[in-house]
């Protein structure tokens, strides 16, 4: 059992999964047969599938790969992550994948409008924004208003990206006009400001808090819970091993995938 | 006397040593004569401070510039000595003016005075009208000229000129050869000029330095050199046969002394002379015979022709002889054709004594 | 029989542009070119690529020079040294100025505590980084014309009682001039193409540190439509100065 990951869109996985999608053709179950629910029988859900997935999901969803080969042996878990627009735009694109986590319900509507979902998506987990500041707090930030401080070093995700259109709305329903120094292109580059002490603080969610080395902390603010982002998970039109995208939905949601990913600082949706 | 050039370099490169003295009284034009390779180029660039020296010294005008007993080493731009490079070196990106005014400008002299003067120097080598003119459009013989003026313009304390006529045409050459000549005797410093030729050398030069292998081997005026060679280098540059030989004077009462060379018969020359001595004569004072020429004529060698090759309007012709030296002869090309001087052919060459320039060796 | 890859070199350099140009949505285009961020980053990218390569070219010539110097010590080595940031992924290397010229970098913690001013999220973060990425190109062109002029030029400016400093202003530069020309394109056009390590050094806040690629990259994110407008606008940009330059600058005596 061997594991990949890419950082890549999935295209160069994609291969990979047909080559062994086509050498496992005649061996394993019919890819058409039903869908077996979440730990049944182990036996009908085998081979390889490709997932993509937000890079938030990144640590939790690795986890949940190694969990499910071994709950279903003969699997192998391909995960390509990025950011979701960028996911979207390579599935519109014909990119071979099984399975889709987007960090956004509207990006996922992009790709259930263009026809490429196989299941109705469905929402798996939620995650809210959190006060990013390195350790020690030299900023001596408190809360959101010294977002608004032209005083402090400030990075923002930049509106067209998800965590900025998110930072957006906050900053909005709490009347807050920020005075940022820079609009960052990812959570990662945002993240990276607050780790070398360039910036006092930066918006993030809670999970790349989470995820992000010791030089990071968390502040949690009362105005987060005004603005939830919802990740939703669906199969898609295009997989090679639908059995197995079902499977490894399944388990993503059942008690022991949301236990992960609640250990990744998200909550429930 | 300290001015002008006093000069002791040796400089010392993986195989190669030179180790010269020049010596250049103000006003004077020595050329430094050589083959390729002798270390010529060396001595100018090390006398120019281009090339660090190993041990020597080099003081101009009374000035040391080098002085490696007391570490004496003046950098090139301190020195103020003009160099006049062989292929010239104009900088391509400046105008005859510019080039001729860059050491005046580099020396202080403002930028309209610097002109002024640079316009003269051209008005003195009669380049007036190409001051405004790039060296990429200038002729051989005017880029030397610019060359010249720009070398002299900073009034140099010495001037080098390496190679001054290398890179002209044969018809140029001997037009820019004499203009050379008028230009360097007007110079009222040192000059020491490096050259393969010694055409040019004779031409150019009051004095002649002539070095072999990195080392000096003759000095003297052009005419004692070209009549007095001491290396089979310079004699074959002057185009002189040279013999070294042992002299005894003839008995008393009789004029003229015997030259033994080697196991050849002993030579007969005019003049009483003795012990070790260079026997040199001109080739066209050689005479050639098919056959064993009649009566007694004295200096006689048996041989055959080496080699024949055009000079001029005549044909030298090399002989090698069985036990004597080889002797060149030039004979006309009617002789040439009548004595069927075909190589192998067995020829004879006699020398009339009176023809034979004899002087002390060593 | 050159004439096939060399063709084909051709064709993989341009076609790429020319689905550029054909796929741009040219409806948008008065909308999207015009459009204040447009301008602005148009404007920074300019105006910082500029000040990055006469940066480069003031600071790389002379290192250029030193390096082609024959009989260097350590010569291969430095040069290594010089061509790291080539290889050097664009985002290491703004990591990298981080960790010197940041806030709390090695020179950046002083000078901040002293005047109150980092270099992150300014303009001049921009020209830093640029000139990062850039100056290797400059020095290593530069290098190259000065090891292929004849050095003798410099003797005979010595001779002439020109200082090495004068030689070098006066007759060495001039010399490798179409060299430098070459390597300031080079450079110029590598600033303006920035990305990695001015979006990690400096940011990404429109008219301050915004510059076309970045401004680029973002519009990808939202409307791949305005993102190829943008793309052509700076193509279109940076051909025309550089084809003005070339002609200019690089044309010997």
């Amino acid at each position: 059992m061997t594991r990949r990951r890419t950082g890549a869109v999935g295209v160069l996985a994609g291969l990979l999964v047909a080559a062994t999608a086509l050498a496992g053709c005649g061996g394993s179950g019919s890819p058409a047969g039903a869908p077996s629910p979440g730990g049944s029988s182990a036996t009908a859900v085998t081979g390889s599938i490709t997932v993509l997935a937000a890079a938030s999901l990144t640590g939790a969803f690795d986890r949940i790969g190694r969990d499910f080969e071994a709950a279903h042996p003969g699997t192998t878990v391909t995960f390509s992550y990025g950011s979701s627009a960028t996911l979207a735009a390579s599935i519109t694109n014909g990119a071979p994948a099984d399975v889709f986590a987007a960090a956004s319900e509207k990006t996922m509507q992009t790709v259930s409008s263009a026809g490429d979902t196989a299941s109705t998506p469905t929402p798996f987990v939620s995650n809210t924004l959190e006060i990013a500041v390195p350790k020690g707090n030299p900023g001596g930030i408190t809360g959101l208003r010294d977002f608004a401080d032209a005083g402090k070093k400030i990075a923002l995700c930049a509106p067209q990206v998800p965590c900025g259109a998110a930072a957006q709305q906050v900053f909005a329903k709490a009347g807050i006009t920020p005075r940022p120094d820079s609009y960052e292109t990812d959570v990662k580059a945002a993240l990276q400001k607050v780790a070398s002490d360039e910036v006092d603080a930066a918006l993030v969610y809670r999970t790349d808090v989470i995820a992000a080395p010791g030089s990071v902390q968390g502040i949690a603010f009362p105005e987060a819970r005004s603005v939830v982002n919802v990740y939703p998970i669906a199969t898609l039109t295009g997989a090679r091993n639908p059995t197995a995208a079902t499977a490894f939905v399944r388990y993503v949601e059942s008690a022991a995938g949301q236990q992960v990913l609640a250990d990744a600082g998200f909550a429930k949706p | 006397m300290v001015s002008g050039l006093t000069a002791r370099v040796r400089v010392v490169r993986d195989h190669f040593t030179l180790d010269v003295a020049v010596d250049v009284a103000p006003g004077e034009v020595v050329a430094v004569v050589g083959p390729n390779g002798a270390g010529k180029s060396t001595l100018l660039r090390a006398l120019a401070g281009l090339e660090p020296v190993g041990a020597g010294r080099v003081v101009v005008d009374g000035v040391p510039l080098t002085d490696t007993d007391q570490g004496i080493a003046v950098p090139p731009h301190h020195r103020r000595i003009g160099v006049v490079f062989q292929d010239y070196l104009l900088f391509p990106h400046l105008t005859a003016a510019a080039n001729v005014a860059f050491g005046l400008r580099a020396g202080g002299v403002g930028r309209a005075e610097a002109t002024r003067r640079a316009q003269n120097w051209l008005d003195r080598v009669g380049l007036a009208d190409l001051a405004a003119v790039r060296p990429g459009r200038l002729s051989g013989g005017q880029a030397q000229r610019v060359a010249l003026a720009r070398a002299l313009a900073p009034d140099p304390r010495l001037l080098l000129l390496d190679e001054p006529l290398a890179a002209l045409d044969a018809r140029t050459r001997l037009q820019v050869r004499g203009e050379l000549r008028r230009h360097l005797r007007d110079v009222a410093g040192a000059t020491l000029v490096v050259t393969h030729d010694p055409v040019d050398a004779a031409v150019l030069a009051d004095r002649l330095v002539v070095i072999e292998d990195g080392a000096v081997v003759q000095t003297g005026t052009p005419g004692e050199v070209a009549r007095r060679p001491r290396t089979e280098y310079v004699a074959r540059l002057v185009g002189l046969n040279l013999l070294a030989g042992t002299a005894e004077p003839a008995p008393e009462g009789r004029s003229g002394s015997r030259v033994r060379l080697g196991t050849a018969a002993p030579v007969v020359v005019p003049g009483r002379h003795a012990g070790p001595v260079y026997v040199s004569f001109r080739p066209a004072a050689v005479a050639l015979y098919a056959e064993p020429p009649g009566g007694s004529p004295r200096n006689v060698w048996a041989g055959e022709v080496v080699g024949l090759e055009p000079a001029g309007e005549a044909v030298r012709v090399e002989v090698g002889t069985a036990q004597g030296p080889s002797v060149v002869a030039e004979v006309t090309p009617e002789a040439a054709a009548d004595l069927d001087l075909v190589p192998g052919a067995p020829v004879w060459a006699v020398v009339k004594a009176s023809e034979i320039e004899v002087y002390a060796r060593g | 029989m050159l004439a096939v890859p060399a063709l084909v070199a051709l064709v993989f350099l341009v076609l790429p542009l020319v689905g550029l140009v054909v796929r741009a949505p040219w409806r948008q285009a008065p909308q999207v070119l015009t459009s204040p961020d447009a301008l602005a980053a148009l404007r920074l990218s300019v105006l910082t690529a500029t000040a990055s390569t006469g940066i480069a070219v003031v600071l790389g010539v002379p290192l250029a020079w030193w390096l082609a110097r024959p009989g260097l010590r350590f010569a291969s080595l430095l040069r290594a040294v010089i061509t790291v940031p080539l290889v050097l992924p664009p985002v290491v290397g703004g990591v990298a100025l981080f960790t010197v010229l940041g806030r709390s970098g090695l020179l950046g913690r002083p000078l901040y505590e002293a005047t109150g001013f980092a270099f992150p999220f300014t303009p001049y973060a921009v020209v830093l980084a640029q000139t990062f990425v850039a100056l290797p190109y400059l020095v290593l062109a530069v290098e190259g014309a000065l090891r292929g002029a004849d050095r003798r030029f410099e003797d005979a400016a010595a001779t002439l009682g020109a200082s090495p400093l004068r030689t070098f202003l006066r007759v060495t530069l001039p010399l490798v001039g179409p060299g430098i020309a070459a390597g300031a394109v080079l450079a110029w056009a590598r600033a303006l193409g920035e990305f990695g390590a001015t979006i990690t050094f400096a940011g990404n806040f429109p008219g301050t540190t915004q510059t076309m690629p970045l401004a680029v990259y973002l519009a990808l994110e939202t409307d791949p439509g305005a993102a190829l407008l943008l793309s052509v606008a700076l193509l279109a940009v940076s051909v025309a100065v550089l084809a003005a330059l070339r002609d200019r600058w690089t044309r010997a005596w």
